[in-house]
């Protein structure tokens, strides 16, 4: 148990601090970084999907006027660390996967290093590829545990017994497609190499954490971590494909190591982003539930299928969220991966819950047709009391009361039984349950600096347009007892002292643990009356405050769909969401990452949809035209509410952590409205109008 | 990425000579499109001839009722004309389904019908097409096809290695407005004027994926002619697509009925706007029933061929064309008798 800080300006709908810089344009991006006389890379990629280069005439692209360098895998340095493949650019000349780095060109201009890469002529030594994503595979393996470091495997109990013994089953297999993060801001870097420089590299780069970011760029070039300085101010979003970095950071590096003293500019093509910067693996979930007449679970399995690249393993932690949130006295999830020639999965908002509250949340709503019951209620009737993954207690659990205030706010109960017509539209609706654990990193230090009545605080953090940069203050703010007025922050710098990365919807909890604790520090020391100059830091030096309780927000989202008759379009006049995730630190910054949570949910539920070509082992429909996101003209009402959640045993704050609920769970609530509305059941997304047709009159 | 000249001559005279006298040239308007292109490494033109301020931009009366659409009016422009609006609702419809606020603030009358096809592998240059790359094959068939063509594609399964296949479609709502309005196309060319039917400015794949329309190498559009329709003719254009906004049609319905006469184009299914002769046919001088709509469209579709592929194929636009033209035409006649 904490005490948990009196919220003053804590609570606040505080405008963006940065807010009016970034609406004036003046909030420097990392490939806006007013540097010296740059030059500009463009890469080369490869156009197999597995296989060698046995050459590349570069001769025509070095001709070129303003060409300043070319590299190769033949030509480029050799790296400290090949540990990780995905940083190991230019290093051996075997392709991976299609697109994979194979070259840059650093030029006076970028168009003209675009010209001079193109004009590269690549020879090949090419070997069949195997891209396709199939439960049949003989290669499928276990791996030897999932992302954020859980068990691949659980069994508890018999579920094959409770399946045969059981009033009622739904045994169904849900496919989630592949997904590609496409932030505003695409991945840029802007590098500087000076060897005689006390910090010889700097790196201005697009990353949700400059110090993971440092860590690993280090590493890769046999650096000291105290000489390569990563700045990043300002990120126009991230969604964890700016988590880790990837190859483009490597490779930006490179070229500039080969240009010393010149900085280096290289942003992705969106096309470029497609192959390089991650994606959400594609999920096969067979899913199996026993229920008693009333809806009670006798039995839940979750048995998942999804892919990796050869080259480096990715294992999506998909069947986790089954594992915890229902109660069933027999219970299993598994993870199998396919090793495929493709480009290497990674975080896409809500790894694991996202995908992993589809086949289980659209698998009750069978249920819930199956038996008659209302689906909000079956929900309630499988509420546990601990949680069911380890026994714990939980820290604070409101799905119940999420579903009855959100029912209650949509009117769930004037429903009706289902397709029903107005003019050309069927209408329906259906509910999902949301969920996202509460986690918390383990390094990060703030200090607390004084100086003529105002308080600065430094720690390395991001603000992936999440409002980091105005709730840490607020945070402070009450941490020190101080008006927020008088608080700076400073983040985004490894100048500052050294934070987690922004991931895991875990920011807030670590740097603001950190921050409290340097705030305590500092009063403890200094008092009430501090003298300038005077400073302290704290730092987070353990993962969880408390290991007694599960600590989870939860949630519960209501879609209206509407489907057309004669062509099968689908749009959604309203989506609602009620949350339960702790202390809300500012209503304003909130309401917009769970609107934008549950917009991308909606987007992944009926348009985006990484169409993989396994015949070429690439995304067919690789930029923005083709790969669609959700419009504003696709809904009308999106709505985000909370509850008042108090939970003493998180942090000191007693907030949970917001940036990921919001996308889980809202797949399956549209799954389940469209059911409603026309009594076609899809269980593979996206939901196009394609697989609505034949079932429409 | 290729460097290329950039011209921008004093008038169209001037500017067609300029093309004409360059094979590897191309004309700019509002270049939504090409720019793209340039970028992209799909068009490699050696000389660029901006057009954009040579062209009219203004939309004029024509002596027998029509409208004349120079060809630097705006899609934005001529979507917002109140002659348009009134007279032509199809056209200014589909001009409002196409692209974003943005993009129809840029691009024109003259270019807009002649934007290039959105099929994937067209636009990559690292995968083999006839289209941008003649006699490398065709990568679509089997491939990404939800986007690609039903219509006027061979019978069986095309060859992808054959030098004559493509699946494209032709991606501008525009056009399917304007071949159902029989608009007249007013070109410059080296040898002087000429005025093309609407319905023959594009081309069917034949044996030459590479070319999307009948203009010669040089010849301008210099402005668009709608003709006037009979007194109470209703028109509308209906767009079927994947996102509300900012999508290109699955399938696209511009449908123009003026007494006993029914004009029906499909946007979507075929490598130009397709003419839905045989259903026009069909329902002239009968009640537009869904049933008899339905009838007819399945007539004007038994020769559609859907294309398997990634992602499901696309063999249903065949019952989704036939069913937004039973929706559209009900909706039209609805309206007329209400």
């Amino acid at each position: 148990m904490t005490d948990l800080l009196e919220p003053r300006a804590i609570g606040q709908s505080l405008v963006r601090r940065d807010g009016e810089q970034k609406v004036r344009g003046t909030a420097t991006y990392a490939f806006e970084t007013p540097v010296e006389h740059p030059a500009y890379a463009h890469p080369v990629q490869a156009t197999i999907a597995r296989g060698r280069v046995t050459a590349m005439d570069t001769a025509a692209a070095q001709a070129l006027d303003g060409v300043l360098a070319v590299l190769t895998p033949f030509t480029a340095e050799r790296l400290a660390s090949v540990e990780d493949a995905e940083y190991a650019v230019l290093q051996s000349p075997d392709v991976a996967f299609r697109g994979q780095l194979i070259g840059v060109v650093v030029a006076e201009t970028s168009e003209v290093a675009r010209q001079a890469a193109d004009a590269i002529a690549v020879t090949y030594a090419e070997q069949p590829h195997d891209s396709e994503l199939r439960t049949d595979r003989p290669d499928l393996y276990a791996p030897e545990q999932v992302n954020a470091g859980h068990p691949t495997d659980v069994v508890d109990g018999d579920v094959e017994a409770a399946m045969r013994s059981a009033e009622v089953t739904v045994d169904h297999t849900y496919q989630t497609q592949m997904l590609h993060n496409n932030p505003i801001e695409p991945h840029a870097t802007v590098a500087l190499w000076e060897p005689g420089a006390d910090v010889p590299l700097t790196l201005w780069d697009s990353t949700q954490g400059v110090h993971p970011d440092r860590a690993a760029v280090s590493e890769v070039f046999g650096l000291d971590e105290e000489q390569v300085r990563v700045v990043c101010p300002y990120v126009g979003g991230g969604f964890g494909s700016k988590g880790n970095p990837h190859a483009n950071v490597m490779l930006t590096t490179m070229a500039a190591r080969a240009l010393p003293g010149r900085p280096v500019k290289l942003a992705l093509t969106r096309q470029q982003m497609f192959f390089l910067t991650g994606y959400r693996t594609p999920t096969i979930q067979r899913m199996q539930l026993a229920a008693d007449h009333r809806g009670r679970l006798q039995a839940i399995a979750i048995d998942v299928v999804e892919q990796t690249s050869k080259v480096k393993e990715f294992a999506e932690q998909t069947g986790v969220p089954t594992r915890m949130m229902y109660a069933s006295p027999n219970r299993r999830s598994t993870h199998r991966l396919a090793p495929l020639d493709v480009p290497i999965p990674s975080w896409m908002r809500a790894p694991g819950e996202c995908p992993g509250m589809f086949g289980p949340e659209v698998a009750l709503d069978e249920l819930a047709v199956e038996l008659g019951i209302d689906p909000v209620r079956l929900r309630i009737v499988n509420e546990p009391e601990v949680d069911p993954d380890t026994g714990k207690p939980w820290s604070s659990r409101h799905l119940v009361e999420c579903l009855r205030d959100g029912a209650h706010r949509f009117d769930w109960d004037s429903r009706g039984p289902g397709r029903r017509r107005e003019g050309d539209w069927f209408v329906g609706c259906g509910v999902a349950s949301s969920v996202y654990p509460t986690m918390r990193q383990a390094t990060s230090t703030a200090t607390v600096r004084h100086s003529n009545g105002r308080y600065t605080v430094e720690i390395g953090a991001a603000d992936l347009g999440t409002g980091a940069w105005t709730i840490l203050p607020q945070i402070a703010a009450d941490a020190l007892d101080a008006d927020v007025a008088d608080v700076e922050v400073r983040i985004g710098d490894t100048r500052y002292p050294t934070a987690s990365v922004a991931g895991g919807s875990s920011g807030t909890n670590t740097w603001g643990s950190a921050i409290v604790q340097a705030a305590r520090e500092f009063r403890g020391k200094y008092g009430a009356d501090p003298r300038d100059g005077d400073e302290a830091s704290g730092d987070v030096d353990q993962a969880s405050p408390n290991e007694d309780h599960a600590a989870y927000a939860f949630g519960a989202q209501f879609a209206e769909v509407r489907v057309h008759a004669d062509t099968g379009e689908i749009r959604l006049p309203r989506l609602l969401g009620v949350f339960a995730c702790g202390r809300i630190i500012n209503p304003r910054t909130a309401r917009s990452q769970l609107i934008g949570g549950m917009t991308m949910g909606m987007s992944m539920a009926l348009h985006e949809n990484s169409v993989f070509d396994t015949r070429i082992g690439q995304v067919a429909n690789h930029d923005l035209a083709e790969y669609h996101i959700s419009v504003n003209a696709d809904v009308q009402q999106i709505e985000a509410h909370w509850l008042d959640e108090h939970d003493p045993y998180v942090n000191v704050m007693g907030a949970k952590g917001i940036g990921e609920i919001g996308i889980t769970g809202t797949a399956a609530a549209v799954v389940n409205a469209v059911h409603h509305a026309t009594g076609v059941r899809v269980r593979s997304l996206p939901v196009t109008l394609d697989k609505l047709l034949p079932g429409l009159p | 990425m290729k460097p290329f000249a950039y011209a921008h001559p004093g008038d169209v005279a001037e500017a067609v000579r300029d093309v004409a006298a360059e094979p590897n040239a191309v004309f700019l308007a509002g270049g939504t499109n090409l720019v793209d292109h340039l970028k992209l490494g799909i068009a490699t033109p050696d000389l660029v001839v901006d057009v954009r301020t040579l062209t009219s931009r203004e939309v004029t009366d024509l002596p027998d009722g029509g409208l004349r659409l120079g060809a630097a009016s705006t899609n934005s422009e001529v979507a917002a004309d109140r002659r348009v609006r009134e007279r032509y609702p199809v056209l200014a419809q589909a001009l409002l389904a196409g692209a974003t606020g943005q993009l129809r603030n840029m691009a024109t009358t003259g270019g807009n019908p002649l934007q290039r096809t959105r099929c994937v592998y067209f636009g990559d240059v690292t995968t083999p097409c006839n289209k941008r790359e003649p006699g490398s094959g065709c990568s679509a068939v089997g491939g990404y096809t939800r986007y690609l063509a039903v219509l006027g594609v061979p019978a069986a399964l095309p060859d992808p290695t054959a030098p004559e296949t493509c699946i494209a479609t032709h991606p501008s709502d525009m056009a399917v407005a304007l071949a159902a309005l029989d608009a007249q196309v007013q070109v410059l060319g080296p040898a002087g004027t000429r005025t093309i039917p609407f319905g023959e400015l594009h081309r069917l794949v034949g044996d030459d994926p590479s070319t999307d329309t009948t203009l010669e190498h040089g010849e301008l559009i210099t402005s668009i002619d709608l003709p006037p329709l009979p007194a109470g003719t209703r028109s509308s254009y209906r767009k079927v697509r994947d996102r509300a906004s900012y999508a290109y049609a699955l399938v696209s319905v511009a449908a123009v009925v003026s007494g006993d006469d029914v004009r029906i184009a499909l946007g979507g299914v075929a490598h130009k706007p397709w003419r839905a002769t045989r259903a026009e046919e069909l329902l002239r001088g009968r009640p537009l029933t869904d049933h008899a709509v339905r009838a007819a469209m399945d007539a004007e579709l038994a020769g559609a061929q859907p294309q398997p592929g990634v992602g499901g194929g696309n063999g249903f636009k065949i019952p989704l064309a036939a069913r937004t033209v039973v929706a559209t035409l009900r909706e039209l006649t609805s309206e007329a008798t209400r």
